[in-house]
């Protein structure tokens, strides 16, 4: 974030308090500071720029994971959200306009009804990942542990500070989940390689935990049958028969992403407190809201950031 | 400790060293000087630091089988001195360190634009080494600098957790690439909008339009390697998958991201670099600078070009051939405007009073050095040669000779030029010469032997060499080279110890200098030496600094001054 112009009590006698020592004039400071955050927005852009491509590599190799994951996420949440944010950068440029007319009160209300809305966002964001973790939807391996298992995180054997020995269940059809593990490994061992088996994968399969199973043309019959079933009452991932190969990656972009966004509207709420908190000590008035101004060009690309990820995620 | 309100206390006679006093003076300083100074004590720590890493790697290397390192320690030692000598220092070096010094004077500015910021960007330099530490502490790395997946995601688990490492230099590298991309905010920002009355963009000396074409890439570029570095850091604490084959991931894609911040990165490095050639050759060849459109147009190009790059350090990674040709072809076009600046420093230097000072020479080794490194740079970039090249010692010295030969060589130009300005102290011209031959002669010692061992095929990041490894021919071959490149390497530390001993001893003991020593005619060189807290009481006037017609030398003062009749009328 750009300098903030901080104020000191030991001004010159003909400088406002908030000019910099190394100014000209408030405009020529007011330019640099719009110059300084325009760039450092342009840096946020490009820092989800690289997820986004991520995003795209992903979904142009792997449309079937998208449309998989997709069914999985709470699209009248995600919607919430969407009006939350835009309401809230409405009340941020509100805000801005208010300092500008050195509207002291309303300023406060309106910076106070952004703060409301950033929180209300990181709420709704915090049961949904809640919900997802319920359902036993993890960020990275922890996504492939059973109902009940433990999570793999911080299992010496499971996490990747040691060399990678989990599982990677490999399945156009559902695992009978109530098949005990060791004749599991049994129906695995009499499998012969299935279309579009990577044979990486199997290398990475040990001590006798594989999933890999070919469907007979009786369990494709099964599995078509199934893909008609109720979408919007998705049963668990591992038991979907639609659960296509790499599904965990839908789920991991989603995460990041989000995540990073949920990052950004974390130091929204703590930029709205500090502007808030100034707004109260009467920093801000139609001479100097440079602040103000920096901190709404901020809020607005959080907000716009998400306007891209929702339907990126939750709609197509 | 307010840097406002400070127009009262300019004329108290005090420079920017004296201002005030205390730990806290400095630490928590808002004044882009002081925080030159400290990032070029930093940065030349860990260059400290590096060097010894790398001397170990040269010991072990001096004969044939594990007799310094053990193969891990090798490859430990290797990653710690690329990391150090990337991360920490060549990125830091010219623009942190001597940009921040200099770059505001050189404009005539009070100051940057966002000193506070400049003060964050400084203390997230220290954060950063601070989590390399870590790293070392807990347990090293062996992934190389560029921590390419799977090395950076497979753990060790048979080896003891030896990389446990990964992760705090992962995070290290993060938030240096933050301290990168605030620095280069607040240069792009300085330039627009603090430039004095006068000051317009093409009466700036060449040395701001490189550190303006290096700004733009570390906004661009850096958060590239933020998003991938942070994926990689969530990849290996809880295996995501991105970069990961055993979990449906592509570590080409990494390499992607990776070389997409990292190629353009390099001309973060060598960019500031060529900025002081232009400065150091012009100034000490008492000469107007040969094509100054051309040499400020050609820093843009490089900077343009750097993005398009990337994909030539993927040739055998599994690109397609298409893209291989077209990423070959964009490369060759990085040399027209490098070339440019190499003759219109050739061109400057021709017919000009050349002054064999420490600072030109090292100027004039940088020439000779980052010819070679730039022609080298056209047989990797060939995709031929390049499959028979790659990864062997060739690609070594090819880089050594842009980065250490001309990046570092630039930067201790640039930090002899500006010496009499930075501590106001005249160092040991003698011992300056001494070691900048040392230096020079260590260098290409030390790494144009690693031309010939690449070329017979010595691979890289190898610890041994040893008959049974490499046949009984290839043995004598690259035992005779690597003995007489470990030779070089200490030739060329000598050199840098002796620097170190003689630029300490001039602090203390070095004659005062002038403001004007060298003759140069950029804004620097107006204000006293030291300068004084805020640059300058009243505005510069700004003429043509490559102009030294009005220049003289004064015997009296042993510098230089400027003729008091010509001063009004201008040119």
């Amino acid at each position: 974030m750009p300098e903030a112009q901080t104020h000191d009590k030991e001004h010159d006698h003909d400088r406002p308090w908030f000019l910099g020592h190394h100014w000209e004039n408030p405009q020529q400071q007011f330019e640099a500071g719009k110059l300084g955050m325009w760039l450092f927005l342009a840096t946020e852009v490009l820092l989800f720029g690289g997820l986004f491509v991520g995003y795209s590599v992903w979904r142009g190799n792997h449309p079937e994971l998208f449309q998989f994951g997709s069914k999985y996420l709470n699209t009248a949440m995600g919607a919430t959200n969407t009006v939350v944010l835009i309401c809230s950068s409405l009340t941020m440029a509100w805000a801005v306009t208010a300092a500008q007319q050195n509207k002291q009160k309303l300023l406060k209300i309106m910076l106070t009804l952004t703060l409301a809305g950033a929180v209300t966002f990181l709420v709704i964001k915090y049961f949904e990942y809640t919900h997802k973790f319920n359902e036993g939807i993890y960020p990275g391996i922890s996504f492939y542990q059973q109902p009940g298992e433990k999570s793999h995180y911080w299992d010496k054997s499971m996490v990747a500070f040691a060399r990678p020995t989990w599982t990677i269940p490999v399945a156009n059809v559902a695992p009978d989940l109530t098949m005990p593990m060791s004749e599991m490994s049994t129906v695995a061992a009499a499998a012969t390689g299935p279309a579009g088996f990577n044979a990486a994968a199997l290398e990475t399969v040990e001590g006798g935990e594989a999933l890999i199973h070919t469907p007979t043309p009786e369990e494709a019959t099964h599995a078509i049958a199934l893909e008609h079933a109720d979408v919007d009452q998705p049963m668990h991932h591992l038991q979907d028969p639609l659960r296509p190969r790499d599904a965990h990656m839908f789920f991991n972009i989603y995460f990041m992403m989000t995540g990073l966004h949920g990052i950004h509207v974390l130091l929204g709420i703590f930029l709205m407190g500090w502007l808030l908190y100034r707004a109260n000590k009467g920093h801000f008035s139609d001479k100097y809201f440079t602040p103000i101004d920096l901190g709404g060009l901020y809020w607005h690309v959080v907000d716009l950031i998400w306007i891209f990820l929702f339907p990126l995620f939750y709609l197509i | 400790m307010s840097i406002y309100g400070d127009s009262t206390k300019a004329s108290s006679g005090t420079n920017y060293l004296t201002h005030t006093r205390g730990f806290l003076s400095w630490a928590l300083t808002l004044d882009h000087k002081r925080i030159g100074v400290m990032y070029l004590v930093s940065v030349l720590t860990a260059f400290f630091f590096a060097g010894m890493a790398a001397m170990a790697l040269r010991l072990e290397l001096i004969a044939p089988g594990e007799w310094f390192l053990s193969q891990d320690n090798y490859n430990q030692m290797f990653t710690v001195h690329g990391a150090l000598m990337v991360f920490l220092v060549l990125i830091p070096a010219v623009p942190a360190a001597m940009g921040n010094f200099v770059l505001p004077i050189m404009l005539g500015a009070k100051d940057v634009a966002f000193p506070r910021l400049n003060l964050f960007s400084y203390w997230l330099w220290v954060t950063g080494a601070l989590f390399f530490v870590l790293a070392l502490l807990t347990g090293g790395l062996d992934t190389g600098w560029t921590f390419y997946t799977p090395y950076s995601i497979e753990g060790d688990d048979h080896m003891s957790g030896a990389m446990g490492g990964v992760i705090p230099a992962l995070t290290g590298a993060f938030v240096l690439g933050f301290s990168s991309i605030f620095t280069g905010l607040n240069f792009i920002v300085t330039i627009h909008r603090l430039r004095p009355p006068g000051m317009t963009w093409f009466r700036m000396p060449l040395f701001l339009w490189a550190i303006y074409a290096t700004a733009i890439i570390q906004v661009m570029a850096t958060p590239i390697l933020g998003i991938t570095l942070a994926l990689l850091i969530v990849e290996r604490a809880f295996g995501i998958g991105i970069f990961n084959p055993a979990l449906g991931g592509d570590p080409v894609l990494y390499q992607h991201f990776f070389w997409f911040y990292s190629h353009p990165a390099v001309y973060i490095m060598i960019l500031p670099g060529m900025g002081i050639i232009s400065e150091l050759i012009s100034v000490h060849s008492h000469k107007h600078i040969f094509g100054y459109r051309f040499i400020a147009f050609s820093s843009v190009a490089i900077a343009i070009f750097g993005f398009l790059v990337w994909g030539h350090h993927m040739f055998t990674s599994g690109q397609s051939p298409l893209m291989n040709i077209m990423f070959s072809a964009i490369t060759f076009s990085v040399s027209i405007p490098s070339a440019i600046k190499v003759f219109n420093w050739l061109a400057t230097l021709y017919k000009g009073s050349i002054s064999l000072n420490t600072p030109m020479l090292y100027a004039l080794s940088f020439l000779f050095i980052f010819t070679i490194g730039g022609l080298t740079g056209l047989h990797l970039g060939t995709l031929a040669t390049d499959i028979h090249l790659h990864d062997t010692y060739f690609v070594v010295a090819h880089f050594h000779y842009v980065m250490m030969g001309s990046a570092m060589i630039a930067m201790f130009g640039g930090l002899h030029h500006w010496w009499p300005k930075i501590t106001g102290r005249m160092y040991n011209e003698t011992l300056g010469r001494i070691a900048c031959g040392l230096v020079f002669f260590g260098f290409n010692a030390t790494f144009f032997t690693q031309f010939i061992l690449g070329s017979k095929g010595m691979p890289r990041r190898y610890a041994d060499y040893s008959a049974e490894l490499m046949g009984a021919e290839n043995f004598e071959i690259f035992h005779f080279w690597h003995f007489w490149s470990t030779i070089g390497s200490f030739v060329m530390a000598l050199g840098f110890f002796l620097m170190l001993g003689y630029l300490v001893h001039s602090m203390f003991k070095g004659r005062q200098a002038p403001d004007n020593p060298w003759g140069g005619g950029s804004l620097e060189w107006q204000c006293s030496s030291p300068p004084p807290h805020d640059n300058f009481s009243e505005p510069p006037t700004v003429g043509d600094c490559y102009d030294y017609s009005m220049l003289e030398w004064d015997e009296k003062i042993q510098g230089y001054h400027r003729r008091e009749e010509a001063a009004t009328s201008g040119e």
